[in-house]
């Protein structure tokens, strides 16, 4: 209350009522939030003046109609971010340092804000409260901070190439970028993206997802704060099939980055194939093995599996879902996960004591319960849950199989929600083949105290990141991202920044007398050079020798071609 | 404010001694403004007096007037400092045990906190050292926060890698603070190069037991009031005021100083080494003495190289080891450089450091004073010809006149050894090849500077220098982004960049053995 009063004083907003809001009405509410684009650094509503409900999944009511993006805004954000990335910009002229400040300033802002924007992220995802504050914004301002440090440290090379030249690489930035995040961590999902994208001076249009655009807005209104030039970052709330379509086909877009399901990801990819090429980088879906010997400590091990499945409500495209125990503590093991996931406090996001939350939507929590008729058909064991848990809103009970196989269909697919499925195995070679046969490979886990088994399992296994003794440890400095159908490239750390650079080699000729070295070059026949160099060293107008050198190695060329 | 600190106002100047924090501060009364000045010994978070109870005076180079005493550390309060600095860097301390991106926070917030006292740190930056105002606010204090805040970034960012080494094994390297790092900072730039000497080794995760120069305490020790505030666990930080031959010979033999980091003279530079030498093989870098070419083609834009190479040698009074102080022009050139040159050089406004209008202020001490005219000296008995200036000005303060000279040779003592002061030496060369050869042909290699419009001159003196730091159509181009030191007797090491990690971290291999390898 003492935060909502400091912000009634600053004339910005005030969200004591937010804090209750499942149980508050709309009005409460609505005042206080960005609903429009952000292009430009301006608001503006949709060209075709759509608007499309975002809906608290705790409660199921709309919290607030937002403007929807179409292609015609798609249009308009990408020439205001081509127009800040032209040369000469002041995004274009100012020093990395400074562009790493203003992340900083960012990171600054969102920390400030950091009670206000875990209360609306908890109210548009329906993420526990306490989660959002404690997990979810600090991790957003220590990934933007990290990029903030980044921005005037991502170096080039010079490169003793051979010959009389002086070589040197320049990171560049891509240019204008799209991003499609999901919402599944809306915030922390935008600043992966916008961390790397920004600190290497690209400008951005970001569709942020239909489901949970709120916080992200309101993070435009904090870019705009804290002094990023107009058009460098550009915020679409819109559906996928129009608006991200519209990015990721887009021939003024030279890249696109997405966050999503594999099934998408395909349509991505394709798009970029089709239309110009747009480089991609992709964070896909997951089937995470999570490998527990006999040897684990074995409450530990069941503490993790479970938070490694259900947190964030198991919406995460890295969720532990196949748990693979050793045969001789498997039914242990099974037991006790039963009665941890039976204690998994399920409820309103806004009470502190509360676990989990409801799934984003109808359609996911249909999609799961589903997934659960399929695993009971399928001959799983259902040992816990199953159900709904509350009469409204889309909250699921947690839910644990046992007796699972391989060729199921909650073995092989990505549910997406708080069930559990527990697998034997009995060999460790046994379990890497079994672990490995997936199209997904983006996260993997093995819990051990043997060392020579903990390296054998996490240099055996398939995936972007391997967690040994620990699941779900995430850090700005340490990238991620999927082997095969999990993705393309790898968000975060210093690799993060690759899939926002282009390379440019320059070659200058350093010495003072060309000829010579057109002469060193023909003695070395190192043809491609003289090209440049007889240019250089005759102006090809009116010069025998020039000429005749050019024809030569044409000739030479064509011989060999 | 600034336009208060007349030199009269200066003359009243009364110190009182008020509590602060628990422990004793100085109001220094300008009439106008309150100085809050830090003037004793800062180890392991507290405020001591020396063990000796020695003090020593501070002037004020404009005036030549005392400002304060300040507490002498001495060989025990190194043995103090050292023991916090220890402790700090323990196994298990919280220091070794935060997190790296919280010790790029830390630096953050020293930097925000640099950044909200600048003007306050500039104004007694100017007063402690004489630089004018203006610059220091705009140079040295951008130059502070700028290279905390570059530092700050990198903490989490010091990459060891993992190695596909032969044989069953899994090998992967570990970037691991030094340890204890005794670091000795000049007059010339004093905080700026104390954020030069903090930046990598706390980015790096070390301790750090700092000496001061002894002309020009006061800032740095106004920092550690601010490392402090900032919230850096006791011990990490420890400020020590104090003489060379006393303080910084005891860091540098202390058995307990992992490294040991010096700026200043490369005569005290090799007595460095020596000790670490001599005493625990302690791992030393080095910034000394330069005796800079810059080299002026005839092509170049000659208002711009006139002016580069005017602000090369006069900027900070001269007192910067990357002084441009051999101005080669090339033959055709020669004569209008020089007009030219003398015409700018008696136009440089010297005067208060106060002054908005000011480009130079003092020299830094009496002492120094003289040296510089006892090299201006030798420039005329050599037979070089003083074209302007060469004298002291005012009667008080140690102020000296732009001084030119021009038919300087290669052998006299202006033109090998470091002045360190506002005196420029112009040379004349005919060739490339003969430019390079003598621009080379010095004990010193600290930068250099060429200026042309011919890319490929450009390209070939940059190649063919024997130094640190080449700056072409441009001087004193110095960023924290960049690395920075000496080729030979200038230096070993560099500083800044990513190179100025390496000089603060141990890396450590690990090696495991593995059951079966697979790629």
């Amino acid at each position: 209350l003492q935060r909502a009063a400091a912000w009634f004083e600053h004339g910005e907003m005030v969200l004591s009522a937010l804090f209750y809001q499942s149980r508050c009405t709309r009005n409460d509410v609505l005042t206080f939030l960005m609903f429009q684009l952000f292009i430009n650094n301006e608001w503006q509503d949709a060209v075709s003046g759509k608007t499309f409900p975002t809906i608290n999944p705790a409660s199921g009511e709309v919290i607030c109609q937002v403007a929807e993006a179409d292609e015609a805004d798609v249009e308009k954000a990408v020439k205001a971010a081509s127009n800040a990335f032209r040369l000469g910009s002041p995004w274009r002229r100012m020093d990395a340092s400074h562009r790493g400040l203003l992340l900083n300033r960012l990171a600054d802002a969102i920390e400030r804000d950091a009670a206000y924007l875990a209360e609306l992220e908890t109210l548009d995802n329906g993420k526990p409260y306490a989660v959002a504050y404690a997990v979810d914004l600090p991790t957003v301002v220590k990934c933007l901070r990290y990029y903030a440090g980044w921005a005037d440290k991502w170096e080039g090379k010079t490169i003793p190439i051979d010959g009389d030249y002086f070589c040197y690489t320049r990171h560049e930035p891509v240019g204008v970028c799209g991003q499609i995040i999901p919402w599944n961590f809306p915030l922390l999902m935008q600043a992966w993206k916008l961390g790397p994208a920004l600190a290497t001076g690209n400008t951005v249009v970001m569709k942020v997802a239909e489901q949970t655009p709120l916080t992200a807005l309101y993070v435009a209104s904090l870019i705009k704060e804290v002094g990023f030039p107009e058009g460098v970052v550009n915020i679409l709330p819109g559906m996928g099939p129009t608006a991200g379509a519209a990015i990721a086909r887009h021939m003024d877009v030279d890249k696109v980055a997405f966050t999503g399901s594999t099934e998408v990801g395909h349509l991505i990819q394709q798009a970029s194939g089709s239309s110009n090429l747009k480089k991609v980088t992709l964070e896909l879906g997951g089937k995470s093995p999570n490998i527990i010997l006999s040897d684990a400590d074995m409450e530990y091990a069941v503490e993790q599996s479970h938070f490694a499945l259900f947190f964030n409500q198991g919406q995460c495209c890295c969720a532990g879902s196949r748990t693979y125990v050793q045969a001789d503590v498997y039914d242990e093991f099974v037991e006790r996960s039963v009665e941890r996931a039976k204690k998994r406090v399920v409820g309103d996001p806004f009470d502190l004591k509360t676990e989990q939350g409801p799934q984003i939507d109808q359609e996911q929590f249909n999609k799961i319960l589903g997934y659960i008729s399929s695993g009971k058909r399928e001959g799983a064991k259902l040992m816990c849950g199953g159900g709904i848990a509350a009469d409204r809103g889309y909250f699921i009970q947690p839910t644990v199989f046992g007796d699972v196989q391989d060729n199921m269909t909650i073995a092989r697919e990505e549910i997406f929600g708080p069930v559990m499925q527990i697998l034997k195995f009995k060999t460790l070679e046994e379990v890497v083949t079994r672990a490995n046969d997936t199209k997904y490979g983006l996260a993997a886990a093995v819990f051990t105290k043997d060392i020579d088994k903990a390296n054998y399992v996490s240099s055996g296994l398939r995936a972007g990141t391997v967690w040994i003794n620990c699941y779900d440890v995430f850090g700005a400095q340490a990238p991620f991202g999927g082997y095969k159908a999990s993705g393309v490239g790898r968000e975060l750390g210093q690799y993060g920044l690759d899939n926002y650079t282009e390379v440019k080699t320059v070659n200058t000729v350093p010495i003072k007398n060309l000829f010579s070295a057109l002469v060193v070059c023909l003695l070395h026949t190192s043809l491609p050079l003289c090209t440049v160099l007889s240019a250089a060293v005759f102006p090809p107008k009116n010069d025998k020798k020039a000429k005749f050198l050019l024809f030569s190695t044409k000739k030479f060329n064509l011989q060999n071609a | 404010r600034i336009g208060c600190l007349t030199e009269d106002l200066l003359s009243v100047l009364r110190v009182k001694k008020i509590h602060f924090n628990n422990n004793f501060a100085y109001l220094i009364n300008l009439k106008c403004p309150n100085y809050l000045l830090f003037l004793q010994i800062f180890i392991n978070n507290e405020w001591q007096d020396s063990v000796s109870g020695k003090v020593f005076p501070v002037y004020n180079p404009a005036t030549g007037e005392q400002i304060c005493e300040v507490q002498e550390a001495d060989k025990a309060d190194v043995d103090k400092a050292v023991q916090a600095a220890r402790l700090a860097f323990s196994l298990g301390s919280v220091w070794r045990r935060m997190d790296a991106s919280e010790r790029g926070r830390l630096l953050s917030k020293l930097a925000d906190l640099v950044e909200r006292d600048s003007v306050y740190l500039a104004t007694i930056e100017s007063l402690d050292s004489g630089k004018p105002f203006l610059p220091t606010l705009f140079v040295d204090l951008q130059g502070t926060i700028k290279t905390l805040r570059y530092f700050a970034g990198y903490a989490d960012k010091i990459h060891g890698t993992s190695i596909p080494m032969d044989g069953e094994y899994l090998t992967f390297t570990r970037y691991e603070p030094i340890g204890v790092c005794g670091q000795i900072v000049p007059w010339n730039f004093p905080l700026m190069m104390t954020a030069w000497k903090l930046g990598p080794a706390l980015a790096c995760g070390n301790t750090v037991v700092l000496k001061p120069a002894e002309e020009t305490p006061l800032t740095c020790l106004y920092m550690a009031a601010l490392i402090k505030e900032a919230g850096f666990p006791p011990g990490v930080i420890n400020i020590l005021p104090g003489f060379g031959p006393t303080a910084g010979a005891a860091i540098a033999s202390h058995m307990g100083i992992d490294k040991v980091a010096f700026t200043g003279s490369t005569e005290v530079g090799k007595l460095i080494q020596e000790a670490a030498g001599k005493s625990n093989l302690k791992r030393v870098t080095l910034e000394l003495g330069g005796k800079n070419p810059n080299i002026i083609f005839a092509d170049a834009d000659l208002d711009l190289a006139v002016e580069e190479a005017h602000q090369g040698v006069f900027f900070n009074a001269g007192q910067c080891c990357t002084a441009g102080s051999r101005i080669y022009v090339e033959e055709p050139i020669y004569d209008e450089f020089v007009r030219r040159s003398v015409e700018r050089a008696k136009r440089r406004i010297v005067g208060s450091p106060f002054d908005p209008m000011t480009e130079q202020g003092p020299q830094i001490s009496r002492e120094h004073q003289s040296r510089v005219l006892e090299f201006i000296q030798s420039g005329i008995t050599e037979g070089a010809k003083l074209e302007c200036g060469g004298k002291a000005l005012g009667l008080k303060g140690f102020f000296i006149e732009p001084t030119v000279f021009s038919n300087v040779r290669d052998d006299m003592r202006i033109a090998r050894e470091e002045i360190f002061g506002p005196v420029q030496q112009i040379m004349k060369f005919k060739t490339i090849d003969e430019v390079i050869e003598r621009a080379n042909n010095s004990d010193y290699g600290l930068v250099a500077a060429v200026f042309t419009k011919d890319i490929s001159k450009a390209m070939t003196i940059s190649t063919a220098m024997q130094a640190g730091t080449v700056w072409i159509n441009c001087f004193n181009a110095l960023s924290t982004q960049c690395p920075f030191g000496g080729y030979k007797m200038s230096g070993n090491g560099r500083e800044m960049g990513e190179n100025g990690l390496k000089e603060y971290s141990e890396v450590k291999t690990i090696t495991i053995k593995m059951v079966a390898k697979n790629s």
